[in-house]
């Protein structure tokens, strides 16, 4: 029988769809609003209203990368004249790029503190997601003793929020003297993310015929070559889905990135707050590196994205 | 050559014994079927000589040697299971090449093995494809050829034709049967369809419970069965049984089936045979299949009045429930023989095709006349 539409289904379709976009519109304001301060001249950023049309500019991402000072007196038309045009920009501020004797430009804190993110984020991911896809194969094709209260045991780690063990933790880094260095963020990220890379990836495993391992076994393989050849690339999916979970977590931490680290090693997110109170605010900046932290997410989450879908609901289904 | 040896194999899934005192030798070149209900051992037998599985006690050995702490990469035993297990990331090619590379043969080497078993199969075609967009013929096809391409010691079948919708069972089964014949490789062949066991057979393993019940070519298991469990297990429909008594009536035997007045006649040497066998009339028990029950329309010497109950046209040929005593006796008749339900026709046994077991033991007496 052909369906039927009648027209208050349409009405309802369409009340339906101004629905979803009102609250796509809702979830991404936030997004907007750091994106466009990001391309605004100060004096606009905290205008009220709100402006939203405007000539957009980048001098808020060449003062992020940069250390300033602010100018006493306006720059001289010669010196104004001999500045590339990146630190005209900053003249326009009210400001100058600070120089070292020799002239070269002084960076500011924050592609120190991008670097380390990436480091420690990526670093993280990668011990999370290998050291969880070997134990959850151990614990989906060999029979253990004990096994569903190790599985218990690995998940419980997850079930005390990871601020209480903060200041234990400070103090025993301090000892060992992790305090400060990417290791100790990354121990510190791949213990959090391995319980959940753990669980996540057995459900893939458990997902993957025990066959295919037991033909390539029989083919003349053995069982690490057949990990590695079969059922590796079967688990593609799930690797990929964990991966962009963890990447989001160590990513985006905040609490234990600000006690662990202050300077060498610090991370972008406990970095870019940090920025408000110094001099004064300029709230451009601080958009502008929060607007380069989102990319990073964004773009691994986009470049995943057809293993992220499939990843949400393989594993959750019994064929 | 490739002889396959089980000596007293046990195997145990915890307190569960799998596999009892397993001993069964298998010739160069021939077609063994492990045949039995799911749950009886058969394919934990078959793991077991793959290495997939390890054993509790006996010895498994392939050649005379025993292979049983070898493990399965170093048997040289190809297995094609019920699921097909083709690799899914990898196309036809890739998959059928698998077991070469494992031997670390050189590229050409490789595409001239891949590309004639192939040709055997008839997927030449398929090869540049992707398993999943593969019928399940040709998957199982493409199976067999990943275990052909090797040319393996012997070749282990789990339930292959299984997952196969009928027709293409059928056709597979030929292929199956064939290629044996052009490649002649020691086959263990696993399966609970007795149809495909009789049919590809050289000798028929029947299992129940983890036990060995009878060993024997496909007619020697069908015309002699061991015991009731293989009786009743092979032949299709099913073995008619019942309690039966033997008396001596004159100058031949009657045997009475339970519950009934008048007993089929039987010729004299039946009693001799059961006294040697000497079991208790209590104990005794008549097997006789639906082919070897004589039905007709009209009264005839030997032949007892009975009722027709349900009657099943197949096509060639009819099965009538006939109403003995207590006992419903199937008999297998030409289709549109028997009427129509509820009618009188006569009946009488073949002796030549009755069997005589004993009900305790399950075993069979042996008798033949």
């Amino acid at each position: 029988m052909a369906a039927v539409t009648t027209s208050t289904e349409r009405s309802l379709n369409k009340l339906a769809i101004v629905g979803v976009l009102i609250v796509t519109m809702i979830f991404l304001a936030p997004i907007y609003w750091i994106a466009s301060t990001a391309f605004k001249p100060r004096n606009l950023a905290t205008t009220i209203p709100p402006t939203v049309l405007f000539q957009p500019e980048i001098s808020p991402f060449v003062k992020l990368f940069t250390k300033r000072s602010q100018l006493r007196t306006a720059p001289t038309p010669e010196q104004y004249a001999a500045a590339p045009w990146w630190e005209r920009l900053v003249f326009d501020g009210g400001e100058k790029v600070v120089r070292s004797g020799r002239g070269e430009v002084q960076w500011s804190g924050y592609p120190n503190r991008f670097m380390n993110s990436l480091i420690v984020a990526i670093t993280s991911t990668v011990l999370a997601v290998g050291m969880g896809t070997f134990t959850a194969y151990g614990f989906s094709r060999f029979k253990i003793k004990g096994e569903q209260d190790l599985l218990f045991f690995i998940l419980s780690t997850r079930m005390l929020p990871p601020v209480v063990v903060a200041i234990p933790m400070f103090l025993m880094y301090r000892v060992v003297g992790l305090n400060d260095t990417h290791w100790g963020l990354i121990i510190l990220y791949t213990a959090f993310n391995l319980s959940f890379s753990v669980w996540l990836m057995k459900g893939f495993m458990d997902e993957i015929p025990k066959e295919y391992e037991e033909a390539a076994l029989v083919d003349g393989y053995t069982r690490m070559e057949a990990f590695f050849k079969i059922v590796l690339p079967e688990a593609a999916t799930g690797i990929a889905a964990t991966a962009v979970f963890c990447f989001i977590t160590a990513w985006n931490e905040y609490a234990f990135a600000l006690i662990m680290t202050n300077r060498r090693a610090q991370t972008a997110p406990p970095f870019i707050p940090s920025q408000v109170g110094s001099g004064l605010s300029d709230w451009t900046v601080i958009a502008a590196g929060t607007f380069l932290f989102l990319l990073p997410v964004a773009i691994f989450t986009f470049l995943l994205r057809n293993h992220l879908l499939r990843g949400m609901s393989f594993g959750a289904i019994r064929k | 050559m490739t002889q396959i040896e089980l000596r007293g194999v046990q195997k145990y899934f915890g307190a569960v014994q799998v596999i009892k005192d397993l001993n069964l030798k298998i010739d160069d070149n021939e077609f063994i079927v492990l045949l039995g209900q799911s749950g009886c051992g058969k394919t934990t037998t078959l793991r077991a000589i793959a290495g997939l599985e390890t054993i509790d006690g006996g010895d498994v050995l392939i050649d005379g040697k025993p292979v049983q702490h070898l493990k399965a990469a170093d048997r040289d035993i190809a297995m094609v299971f019920q699921s097909f297990s083709l690799y899914p990331h990898m196309s036809v090619y890739e998959n059928i090449a698998f077991p070469l590379r494992a031997m670390r043969k050189s590229k050409a080497e490789i595409d001239g093995e891949v590309r004639s078993v192939a040709k055997v199969l008839q997927i030449t075609e398929l090869l540049g494809k992707k398993p999943s967009a593969l019928s399940g013929g040709d998957m199982q096809r493409v199976a067999i050829g990943r275990a052909l391409v090797r040319r393996p010691k012997a070749m282990l079948m789990d339930e292959p034709i299984g997952a196969l919708d009928a027709k293409l069972r059928e056709e597979m089964r030929a292929e199956i049967k064939r290629l044996h014949i052009k490649q002649g490789s020691t086959t263990i062949y696993v399966t609970h369809d007795q149809i495909e066991a009789m049919s590809l057979a050289d000798r028929i393993v029947i299992m129940h419970e983890g036990v060995l019940q009878q060993v024997g070519s496909p007619s020697e298991v069908y015309t002699h069965p061991a015991n009731l469990f293989v009786a009743q297990f092979v032949g299709s429909p099913v073995m008619n049984v019942a309690n039966a008594a033997v008396t001596m009536n004159g100058s031949g035997a009657r045997v009475t089936v339970d519950g009934a007045a008048e007993g089929f006649l039987f010729p004299a040497e039946l009693v001799g045979q059961l006294d040697a066998a000497n079991v208790g009339q209590d104990r005794l028990a008549l097997g006789i299949r639906p082919e070897a029950v004589m039905v007709s329309r009209e009264a005839a010497d030997g032949y007892l009045p009975v009722e027709a109950h349900i009657i099943e046209p197949l096509g060639s040929y009819d099965i009538v429930d006939l109403k003995v005593g207590a006992q419903m006796l199937r008999a297998r008749t030409r289709s549109g023989f028997v009427g129509k339900p509820g009618v009188q026709v006569f009946a009488k046994l073949d002796p030549a095709q009755a069997h005589f077991f004993d009900t305790t033991s399950g075993n069979s007496l042996g008798v033949r006349l």
